[in-house]
């Protein structure tokens, strides 16, 4: 039984090495983007089948959106690259879990010995990928701060210099930023991650049955932690825009 | 001690230990939430919503604790 933390990677483009994952990515998007093309043409004023379906999500996402965030006009610029972070991180997660992932690999030498190296892996069970989402997720909160409230006004929370207490909360909140990307990796990467071993151990130790309720869990824990990514980042994006006491 | 078995041990202490607190905390959390869904069935809604986004953070906690058994144990 071999689990590694880092993705492995199966082949190289010139100096660039491509992962297991990202391999998995790229066949991720390729999909989405097929069933949107699919679903979006012949686009009718009354959804039927997968336009149907396609709009159920979009307008889900959309209302979430717009409840937090009261401001209509940040709430309108904001909003693709909140479906993006929901779709992108649900449809990784639940696709992990399909037969395959995981399990269809090639076995390579490495120093000295045989290891089996899994062609597909889910993407957020990568550290590179959640890293990205959250660098992406907290730089977009400074930027939404900034444009909104004006730049003296942003750093004002940060550099408060009328008291000696309220400049060490100023820094605090500075390292709290900081401190963000790294809850926000850590959060997605340790629970897709830990099902996935966790998938593995039972799996081994009971292969029959016994894994069923554990894939119920990983699925659940895939939607929740979606919906969780995207919920704190609206609350960030919220909690920016407001001014400091 | 050979390194092999303390690894082991430091790996099941780490989550061990480190699911202490968010155990309790997530407790604490769900039992003030639904008191407070008990007290006012109207603001249910709002309520849930906020409990989930409440337990995600006090569950990365113990998903911190988690990682790090799994670095001492496979790194």
């Amino acid at each position: 039984m071999e689990i590694s933390i880092n993705a492995e990677t199966i082949f190289y483009i010139g100096d660039f090495p491509v992962t297991n994952s990202l391999l998995a990515t790229s066949l991720i998007v390729v999909v989405l983007a097929v069933v949107t093309f699919i679903g979006t043409r012949n686009m009718k004023s009354k959804p039927k089948g997968l336009q149907n379906v396609l709009e159920m999500i979009v307008e889900s996402i959309h209302k979430l959106t717009h409840n937090v965030i009261d401001n209509n006009k940040v709430a309108k610029i904001i909003f693709p690259l909140i479906a993006t972070f929901f779709i992108f991180i649900i449809v990784n997660n639940w696709a992990g879990l399909i037969p395959g992932f995981g399990s269809i690999g090639v076995y390579e030498m490495k120093e000295g010995h045989e290891v089996f190296v899994p062609l597909l892996r889910s993407a957020n069970a990568d550290l590179n990928t959640t890293i990205m989402l959250s660098l992406l997720s907290v730089i977009v909160i400074q930027i939404i701060g900034i444009a909104i409230i004006g730049p003296m006004k942003y750093s004002k929370k940060f550099f408060n210099f009328s008291s000696p207490i309220l400049f060490f909360v100023g820094i605090l909140e500075l390292i709290s930023e900081f401190i963000k990307v790294i809850s926000f990796s850590f959060r997605l990467f340790g629970n897709v991650f830990a099902g996935e071993v966790l998938l593995v151990v039972i799996t081994m130790l009971v292969p029959y049955i016994l894994p069923i309720p554990f894939y119920g869990l990983e699925l659940f824990v895939g939607f929740i932690q979606a919906l969780v990514f995207t919920m704190l980042t609206l609350v960030f994006i919220k909690m920016a825009t407001i001014e400091a006491h | 001690m050979e390194p092999e078995s303390a690894k082991f041990i430091g790996a099941a202490l780490a989550i061990g230990l480190g699911a202490l607190g968010p155990g309790i905390g997530l407790g604490l959390l769900a039992g003030k939430g639904l008191e407070a869904i008990g007290r006012n069935p109207e603001a249910s809604s709002k309520i849930q919503t906020n409990m989930i986004l409440m337990g995600a953070f006090t569950e990365a906690i113990a998903i911190y604790a988690l990682v790090v058994a799994l670095i001492i144990k496979f790194v």
